[in-house]
């Protein structure tokens, strides 16, 4: 302790005469846990979720989707379907008014297959009727004539097959070219690592209803992520202007990246507009397995150069994902898992090549984490590799590669962000590991397989394995990150209109105390979301805590000034010197003081402003460029118990240390980091749609195991590094993607260390945590 | 949909009905009802019959009824009548499944992860069929998983005809997860003192249990049935495990032509390494 700390203890361990008065703990505002003003709602059940919604006099849409991955349509025949008592209209490719296509970034995608079908699942043909049942029945009896053809399910095979698609099968190659070629280190190590496709999986599947307005155009009431682009997608689906067709937000029952399957609000949409009628849908399980956007399935070769201490000289990488039938947001994902392919170690040399292409196989889109979580498994893996090979202990190897503020990128980018990595790292190290049950009673041990499993204590062995993960913040190369927000003040209420979409990540409640903190009003309202506000952008890469919450703060900030410029005028001094706190405004010196109510005087007040972060530039032809606005980085030391004769992993313990700039919420904090880690330990350990020769197996709950809560240790979080970034608003980075990134690798690491063995696919199959024993 | 008070009511209304389908726990009918895969005309209701949700005793043998719900059957009464049930039955899935899924509805699904077949094929169970005008013909469980004998239209499962065998019995299942799921593999073990018998069925690897009677008899002549011998060697219940799980995934037969030899995936390798772990632990575990 400095003798400055000293004194200051001091004065604080001797109070003057009498008690000291604690002021009592903030009741709003930043920093505090506030609690999400719809979590009773939504524990209790009462919460209205899109497939809740009614409307007076509504049919009912099902959607027929091709049973083949690939194969050429030859005729589709809707006279049976359509004669069938109950069913008022069936749509096909011929019905789609406008462009006959749409996409995330490219518009390649059609609305209904027309001459081919890409993917097994895609929408072919909708039928809206009067019960749930007749429409599905109307859609089985469309007679669609396929020729089938041979699908391409192997990545490696697209370079080489015929084209899939009239643009090609090749989405993207970044070929990341950094520091010198011919470099060679003292000691190389190679990997080959395989990631599986995860499903988003959101709890409750899409559902929507589409209700047609007297103007010619429709309403969609969905939970859309990303409102303004879904609108606009569907309105060049239907010929129209954006105007006409409005998307109405409603509760979003779980999301992991773009929620929604546009494959189901288009043919939603001109069912409505054809039949004059209010139309819903609700998608079974298996429709929502088949439709929604997938994690890339990647492939990813490594070869680490290092020195004889461990210090990374060079790395050379392939990357290829898996993008699915079409391009959707693929080319972003590839950019993130080439930018970062390095992870957050200081890396000289690098040459990274990557590609996204297309397959038969199901689509792939953005699922929390892309790009970034791929890599992360394999380059911690080779980071394993390499510590093995020197004898240097894996964390020890870590922390002497570890990247901090001013070192660079492979892309060339300088990361002027705090990067915390090394102490992260020490953090997560320095945690007491938890204990071995040696001492409980035999037969309360939680063993691999669970209570009723088969587990056998002298077949168990435990492993610890770290891992350090990076993942980027908005979307990057340019893209024009941007948000609108009006804050309204009447009387003691004051109301956030922004359409950003509170998709559980605890937008609202943010937005509630950012204007608590500027204008000490304790009750925050924040209006629904629908595309007649002005865009706020996806809800994905922690976009709203920055460019929402930036915005919430600006406009909060104009409506104080206008609130408070006439008192200071009045007073003869700046704003500054005023402060508000519960409702009262006061000056510095307590000559004025008064209620926000009464300065008001009947008024109300209005302030919309917008949140643009600094620019950033695409990658060039060698993967070079400033493509990142803001970075987050996290440790995960993982504990496993793995039974080495049936190879059954139970993950004992997950203990995090991460990056966080600010804590805006503590409990919504941990909740997003719990939320995270679990996710990722089902990416390690059980989450993978197979498929088969491009068809889905199981796309069912059942067939598709989501951790459940005995697969789900405590989450024990040992540190949050609040250094603020200064260029985010509030200083804090995004919390939800970066547990997400890392913890996967990190379980890997631990089944590697508990059995020997490469560990170098996820999911991890029990076959590949097995141990031979003599 | 009827809801019918006793077990021959029952059969009267799906021999009025016969396209009507019985419903005891509903946990897989009505998922299929759900997604809409089975469109049942009628539905008799199971629930209401208390004769077949309870057991009673029977000359050495436990009678259960067709409606003893996981739940009931996992509880330690049942446990120490008959252990292994027990066991698969609280292995069956989570709670909710549980407190509805039926004994009957696991034999009449008959799907080959059901958790109590292996234990019911292994303990030489035999069921009793509820037909029109009150009778009733008993047949091996065995027979109607394997289809030798079939439920005719009308027939309902009433009971289940268990041996009690004083001894014990352990049933072991391997999953993809620690929280609740569908089996891998399974294996039930049950001895039998008084017939010197050690009787073992494996689930999950095949449309039915699976027994693996060769394995089972030489294992029975080395146990050591009079506390004379001592413990079994180890070594025993290795070969044990290895002895039940070659015969249940066998290696694929030798190419006709003298080709070269066909090897198994390494799937099926590592399916059978897991029945062989499972079938050593519960053998292992019914001697200690």
């Amino acid at each position: 302790m400095t003798g400055i700390a000293d004194g200051a203890g001091a004065v604080t361990a001797t109070p003057a005469a009498g008690t000291p008065v604690q002021p009592p703990p903030p009741s709003m505002g930043l920093g505090i846990s506030l609690p999400a003003h719809d979590a009773v709602a939504k524990t209790s059940g009462t919460f209205p979720y899109a497939a809740d919604l009614w409307a007076e006099g509504l049919l009912w849409a099902a959607v027929l989707r091709s049973p083949h991955p690939h194969a050429r349509i030859v005729s589709i025949d809707t006279a049976q379907a359509a004669r069938m008592p109950g069913v008022h209209a069936v749509v096909t490719h011929t019905d789609v008014p406008g462009d006959a296509a749409h996409g995330r970034r490219v518009a390649d995608r059609p609305v209904f297959a027309k001459d081919v079908v890409r993917h097994h699942g895609e929408p072919i043909a909708a039928v809206a009727a009067d019960h749930p049942d007749t429409a599905r029945l109307a859609a089985a009896a469309i007679a669609v004539e396929y020729e089938v053809l041979d699908p391409v399910t192997d990545p490696e095979q697209a370079f080489a097959a015929e084209p899939l698609h009239p643009d090609g099968n090749l989405v993207r190659h970044i070929p990341l070219s950094f520091g010198d070629p011919d470099v060679v280190g003292e000691v190389i190590v190679e990997g080959l690592y395989r990631i599986g496709r995860q499903d988003p999986a959101p709890i409750g599947a899409e559902a929507g209803l589409a209700v047609p307005r007297p103007d010619g155009g429709v309403e969609i009431y969905t939970a859309s992520t990303d409102p303004h682009a879904d609108r606009d997608l569907a309105a060049a689906c239907f010929g129209l202007e954006p105007e006409r067709v409005k998307v109405v937000v409603t509760g979003v029952p779980g999301a992991m990246g773009e929620r929604e399957d546009p494959g189901m609000q288009l043919p939603l949409g001109l069912l409505a507009l054809r039949t004059g009628h209010p139309v819903k849908l609700a998608a079974t399980r298996e429709e929502s397995f088949l439709g929604h956007p997938h994690r890339h399935p990647t492939l990813l070769r490594y070869r680490h150069h290092a020195d004889a201490e461990g210090r990374l000289v060079k790395i050379e990488a392939q990357i290829l994902l898996d993008a699915g039938a079409y391009a959707d947001s693929s080319a972003d994902s590839l950019a993130a898992a080439v930018s970062f392919a390095c992870g957050p170690y200081v890396v000289p040399h690098a040459f990274i090549e990557g590609w996204a292409v297309r397959t038969n196989n199901p689509p792939s889109g953005h699922v929390r984490g892309e790009g970034a979580m791929q890599v992360c498994a394999a380059y911690e893996g080779q980071m394993d590799k390499l510590a093995a090979k020197l004898g240097i202990d894996p964390a020890e190897l870590r922390l002497r590669n570890a990247m901090t503020t001013g070192d660079l990128l492979p892309t060339g980018q300088t990361v002027t962000c705090p990067a915390p990595v090394a102490e992260l790292l020490e953090a997560v190290r320095e945690a007491p590991l938890p204990p071995l049950p040696a001492d409980e009673p035999e037969e309360e041990w939680l063993l691999p397989g669970g209570a009723e499993g088969a587990g056998d204590p002298s077949a168990v062995r435990r492993g610890v394995g770290y891992a350090l993960g990076m993942v980027h913040m908005l979307g990057a190369e340019g893209t024009d990150e941007v948000s609108t927000a009006t804050v309204k003040v009447t009387g003691p209420v004051a109301t956030v209109i922004c359409a950003a979409v509170e998709t559980g990540q605890g937008f609202t409640t943010l937005a509630r105390q950012i204007v608590q903190d500027v204008l000490g009003i304790e009750e925050v309202h924040v209006a629904p979301v629908d595309t007649d506000q002005p865009p706020a952008g996806p809800a994905s890469r922690g976009r709203h805590t920055w460019v929402s919450g930036g915005a919430v703060e600006r406009a909060a900030k104009m409506v104080r000034t206008q609130l408070l410029q006439p008192l200071a005028h009045k007073f003869g001094m700046s704003t500054e010197l005023l402060t508000i706190a519960d409702g009262k405004i006061t000056s510095y010196d307590g000559v004025l003081s008064t209620t926000v109510e009464e300065a008001l005087e009947g008024k109300e007040l209005w302030a919309t402003a917008q949140c643009r972060p600094h620019p950033t530039e695409p990658l060039d032809e060698t993967g070079q460029g400033d493509a990142f606005v803001g970075l987050a980085y996290c440790a995960v030391r993982c504990v496993v118990d793995v039974d080495i004769e049936i190879g059954a992993v139970r993950v004992v313990d997950m203990t995090v240390a991460q990056d966080v700039g600010r804590v805006l919420n503590p409990r919504q904090l941990r909740a997003r980091i719990e939320s995270g880690i679990t996710f990722g330990i089902g990416t390690a350990l059980t989450e993978n749609l197979r498929t088969s020769r491009g068809v889905v197996r199981h796309p069912d709950l059942t067939g598709y195991a989501l951790p459940t809560a005995l697969d789900v240790p405590e989450i024990r979080i040992v540190k949050l590094v609040e250094e603020r970034d200064v260029v985010a608003p509030f200083g804090a980075k995004a919390a939800s993607a970066i547990p997400i990134v890392t913890s996967p690798a990190a379980v890997a690491a631990a089944v590697r260390a508990a059995t020997g063995r490469p560990v170098n696919r996820l999911p991890i199959r029990p076959q590949s945590a097995v141990v031979n024993r003599g | 949909m009827t809801l019918p008070g006793s077990l021959d009511e029952a059969v009267a209304a799906l021999t009025a009905m016969p396209a009507a389908v019985p419903v005891a726990g509903g946990t897989d009918l009505m998922a299929a009802v759900n997604s809409g895969l089975l469109r049942p005309a009628g539905l008799v209701g199971l629930g209401r019959i208390s004769e077949i949700r309870g057991w009673r005793y029977l000359d050495g043998h436990a009678l259960l009824g067709a409606g003893l719900t996981h739940a009931r059957m996992g509880r330690p009464d049942f446990a120490a009548l008959i252990p292994a049930l027990a066991a698969a039955a609280r292995a069956a899935g989570p709670p909710q499944i549980r407190n509805a899924g039926t004994l009957g509805g696991n034999i009449v699904s008959a799907a080959p992860t059901g958790d109590a077949l292996p234990v019911l094929a292994a303990l030489e169970a035999t069921v009793i069929i509820a037909g029109p005008e009150g009778s009733r013909r008993e047949i091996p469980v065995s027979h109607l998983l394997a289809g030798v004998e079939m439920l005719h239209p009308g027939e309902l499962v009433g009971f289940v005809r268990v041996p009690l065998l004083h001894a014990p019995q352990t049933f072991l299942k391997a999953t993809g997860r620690t929280g609740p799921g569908r089996a891998t593999a399974s294996v039930a073990v049950v001895l039998d003192p008084a017939r010197r018998g050690v009787r073992c069925a494996v689930g999950a690897v095949a449309p039915m249990p699976l027994r693996p009677l060769e394995a089972e008899r030489w294992v029975a002549s080395l146990i050591d049935w009079d506390g004379e011998r001592g413990p079994l060697d180890p070594q025993v219940t290795t070969a044990f495990g290895e002895y039940v799980a070659a015969a249940c995934i066998p290696d694929p037969a030798p190419a006709e032509d003298g080709g070269e030899q066909v090897t198994l995936p390494p799937a099926a390798l590592h399916l059978r390494r897991t029945v062989a772990a499972l079938a050593r632990r519960a053998l292992g575990r019914a001697l200690a």
